[in-house]
């Protein structure tokens, strides 16, 4: 039953079916542009808000290191944000060179998303460059009040691309007839069901990812032996907001697995590599997916199903409810979410320590373990994030919109696709390159000349 | 009438990123033909000056043509940038390198470093709009057909009409530029710098002119309709209007009276933009797709405009706030010749 009406719930292209020999090459420059563009998202998201706390903590306390510490940060969300309107704008592109087809058969149902979208980064751009620029030359409470737009169009902006992944997971706001789009709504398309988690993991995710690593780099300085109060605040404080994002993360992910469960089964069994329905479902840990089972992985009975279904002997659909050309690839698709499912069970470890320090002595653990841990928690933040969206983007093959559009009717059939990714290849490590060039700059003069006096003297 | 006022948000979009992100092209290509790095070390550093705090926020309004394009126009969309890839994917990388390289150039500790970069941002800063131009081109001479890929990966747009709004586009971005850096000098108390701006302003001003008129024999042979299109009707009073708002720049720039010569110049370039919709209406893809069959439904149209009408009420006002502290000099962007910059820095060094 399911077959038939997927079959007959096909879209045609609105350009014409594509006939691309190239399709991998098109799928894996569009991954390699959203794993550049994404983690400079998550400063987007998060970092605003911390630079905005701090600031704050200076204009209540009159602390020189807090100005010192939010100014420099500021100038590093400046490059961020610069690096983040290229490597976006090269994704807007990407939509019509790469994907012509889905712009051209769907672009009338998503696209009201991207156009907000738009606005807000206009403002963010906006509200950015007067922050930056504006340190000296505004009064300190008019600065201040600068930097809550950032915030809050930081936050809206991803709403907007968000809710157009969630609508490809969840394609709502239209109809299909004959195989021809009607009867769009873009509001209803723009807040479908799946918005809700998708952008609330987002959201804690951007938070990990951004508290994590801006507290890797202090973490670091703190092991080579710098004690001084700016360090201090500068692990403590992105750390706090990873520490507030971590715990709540696990949670949602719980919500956005039981989400899956009902509106992406085939997705949820690729999570496992569940060959067929059942109930009692295993979860393994490890292991590969072969010739229709999980090898080599440590089972543990009914976890599955208490996953999916929050009971044990919960009924999971398995990915024969499918034919063959309809699953997505298993092994990429499982082991991204087994990563980031333990990256983010681990993260939460790390933050137990700290909160426990905190709340019982109100300072930070002293063990040098602790900090070399977070040293490796920046990154391994950013690697689950990666790894979540790799789930989420595999897991929905061979569909661009699900069970809607195939990703091989919406590619371009323009040439060159081999060229195009390895020059973008080219591209992005030069821009990383030139990033970490900039930074590195950055960190070298002392924070001292941020505010043109001593840091550690009295206020 | 919906999807009029649509192509007038992509029309509104597309002048102001030739009037606002032009002029930062434009900046580029004074920045390429500054000279040697002592002579062109006050230039440049007027071009950083002038540029540094709104160029991010100028580039929003193409990702804004996009979007609207996509979806309001989503079948024209899909054929524009499934032919014309080649041109579009270069820009897209000149786009990543002259933002990157401008942003890093800010921060070379050395001149040679600054060389450098100055190169790969002035050198995209001259490709980027001509490839856009050029696109504009293969679409107004009709050869960008409806479908995947469906018209010729070269000759679409490397042919003489593509050509030649190529070149206008970045004689005009470079137009526009010297008028609004002559300004940004008056106001920064750069005498030196005005008058280095405002020969480059009259001389850019004459070739545009005389390529814009040239250019008119051009689309004559190549692109007939289109050019029928712009000497009659809408599309003729919209020429003439630019032409007229181009001299009247030009007279401003004589007489130094920068400010008003701003919009002016802004005016003379989205005189062309609506001259251009006229000529090719009711056609979106001359020949191949007009203007209602390429819109999408009802529902979408609607939706777009109160979406933009929303965004508009908050857009604006920070727009006016962004300008004015800058033309107010309020943001703190120190003038600077480029190859001073990095004089102090050697001195401390060698001195310990
Ligand atoms: C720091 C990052 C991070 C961490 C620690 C986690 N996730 Fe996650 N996850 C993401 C970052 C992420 C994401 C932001 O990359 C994704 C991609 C799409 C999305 O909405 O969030 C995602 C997607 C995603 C999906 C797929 C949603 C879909 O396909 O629509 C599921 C089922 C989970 N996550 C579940 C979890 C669970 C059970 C976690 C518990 C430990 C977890 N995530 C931790
Ligand atoms: C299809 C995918 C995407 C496209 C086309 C896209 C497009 C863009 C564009 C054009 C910009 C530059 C904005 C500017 O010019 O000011 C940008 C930046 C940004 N994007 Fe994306 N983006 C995509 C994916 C995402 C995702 C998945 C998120 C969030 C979850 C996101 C959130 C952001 C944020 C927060 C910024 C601001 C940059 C910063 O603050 O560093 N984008 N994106
Ligand atoms: C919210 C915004 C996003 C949108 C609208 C979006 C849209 C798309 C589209 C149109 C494709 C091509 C068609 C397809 O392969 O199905 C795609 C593929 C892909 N995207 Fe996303 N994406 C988003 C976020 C992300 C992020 C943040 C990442 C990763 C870090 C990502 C990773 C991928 C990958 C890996 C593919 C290729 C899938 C494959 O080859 O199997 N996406 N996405």
């Amino acid at each position: 039953m399911n077959l038939l009406l997927v079959a007959a719930g096909q879209v045609h292209s609105a350009l014409g079916e594509s006939n691309q020999s190239h399709l991998l090459a098109a799928r894996h420059t569009q991954a390699l542009s959203f794993i550049f563009h994404i983690p400079l998202v998550c400063f987007g998201i998060a970092f605003p808000a911390m630079v905005l706390f701090t600031e704050g903590l200076w204009l209540r306390t009159g602390d020189p290191a807090y100005k010192a510490l939010a100014k420099r940060w500021s100038k590093v969300m400046l490059i961020l944000f610069a690096v983040g309107v290229v490597s976006g704008t090269i994704l807007s592109f990407e939509f019509g060179l790469l994907w012509p087809n889905f712009t051209a058969t769907f672009g009338d149902v998503f696209g009201l998303g991207f156009a907000l979208e738009g606005f807000s980064f206009f403002i963010e751009a906006i509200f950015i460059a007067i922050y930056v620029y504006g340190w000296d030359s505004l009064s300190p409470r008019n600065h201040f009040l600068c930097g809550i737009p950032i915030v809050i169009t930081g936050l809206a902006g991803s709403l907007f691309v968000i809710s157009v992944n969630a609508w490809m997971n969840h394609p709502t706001g239209f109809d299909l007839a004959g195989g021809q789009v009607t009867n769009i709504h873009p509001w209803s398309a723009l807040f479908n069901s799946n918005l809700p988690f998708e952008l609330t993991h987002m959201y804690l995710a951007g938070y990990m990812v951004a508290g994590f690593l801006v507290a890797a780099v202090y973490a670091r300085a703190w092991l080579r032996g710098d004690r001084s109060r700016y360090n201090r605040a500068a692990l403590i404080i992105p750390l706090t907001f990873a520490a507030l994002a971590t715990p709540a993360q696990l949670i949602v992910g719980d919500w956005a697995a039981r989400t899956v469960t009902k509106d992406q089964p085939v997705k949820l069994a690729a999570f496992e590599g569940l060959p067929h329905t059942e109930r009692n479902a295993p979860f393994h840990i490890g292991g590969i997916y072969e010739d229709g089972e999980v090898k080599y992985g440590v089972e543990i009975p009914d976890l599955l199903s208490i996953l999916a279904d929050h009971d044990p002997n919960g009924k999971v659909d398995g990915l024969n409810i499918v034919p063959a050309r309809d699953r997505p690839p298993i092994n990429v698709t499982r082991l991204s979410f087994q990563t980031m499912v333990f990256i983010g069970t681990g993260l939460a470890l790390v933050t137990v320590v700290f909160v426990t320090a905190w709340w019982r002595r109100r300072r930070l653990p002293r063990s040098r373990w602790f900090y070399r841990a977070l040293v490796a928690a920046g990154p391994l933040a950013l690697v689950a994030l990666i790894c979540g969206w790799i789930t989420t983007e595999v897991g929905r093959q061979p569909w661009v919109v699900y069970e809607v559009m195939r990703t091989k009717q919406a590619v371009t059939d323009a040439g060159g696709l081999p060229i195009v990714f390895w020059l973008l290849v080219v591209v992005y490590l030069s821009l990383l390159g030139a990033v970490i060039w900039l930074l590195r700059r950055l960190a070298r003069s002392s924070p001292e000349k941020e505010v043109g006096r001593s840091l550690e003297a009295a206020r | 009438m919906l999807p009029e006022i649509c192509l007038g948000l992509v029309i509104a979009g597309l002048t102001a990123y030739a009037v606002l992100g032009g002029a930062d092209f434009g900046a580029g290509f004074w920045d390429l033909t500054a000279g040697g790095a002592e002579r062109g070390g006050r230039v440049r550093g007027m071009v950083q000056h002038s540029m540094g705090p709104v160029w991010e926020a100028n580039h929003v309004w193409l990702i804004f043509v996009l979007v609207v394009m996509w979806t309001c126009f989503p079948v024209g969309f899909g054929s524009i940038m499934s032919t014309l890839y080649v041109p579009l994917f270069i820009a897209v990388v000149g786009i990543i390198f002259r933002g990157t390289a401008f942003a890093l150039r800010g921060q070379a500790a050395t001149i040679s470093e600054a060389r450098i970069l100055g190169a790969l941002f002035a050198t995209s800063s001259v490709l980027v709009p001509f490839c856009f131009g050029a696109c504009l081109g293969a679409i107004g001479s009709g050869r960008v057909p409806v479908g995947n890929a469906a018209g010729d990966p070269i000759s679409s747009w490397l042919n003489p009409t593509g050509i030649l709004v190529g070149a206008l586009a970045v004689i005009t971005g470079s137009y526009l530029a010297a008028v609004y850096m002559a300004g940004d000098s008056v106001r920064a108390g750069l005498p030196d710098m005005q008058r280095a701006f405002r020969a480059r302003a009259l001389i850019a001003g004459v070739a545009a002119g005389v390529v814009a008129i040239g250019g008119l024999v051009v689309l004559r042979d190549d692109a007939r309709p289109l050019f029928d299109g712009l000497t009659s009707g809408g599309g003729l009073v919209f020429v003439i209007a630019s032409a007229v708002a181009g001299a009247a720049t030009l007279a401003l720039v004589w007489v130094e009276r920068f400010e008003v010569a701003r919009f002016t110049a802004a005016a003379a370039v989205a005189c062309v933009t609506i001259g251009w919709a006229f000529g090719q209406s009711p056609y979106l893809l001359p020949k191949h797709l007009t203007l209602d069959q390429a819109a999408a439904g009802h529902a979408t149209l609607v939706a777009t405009l109160i979406g933009v009408a929303i965004g508009m009420v908050v857009l604006i006002p920070s727009l006016y706030l962004l300008y004015s502290l800058t033309l107010r000099g309020r943001l703190d962007q120190q003038f600077e010749p480029l190859d001073q910059r990095f004089r102090p820095l050697s001195a401390k060094r060698s001195h310990g």
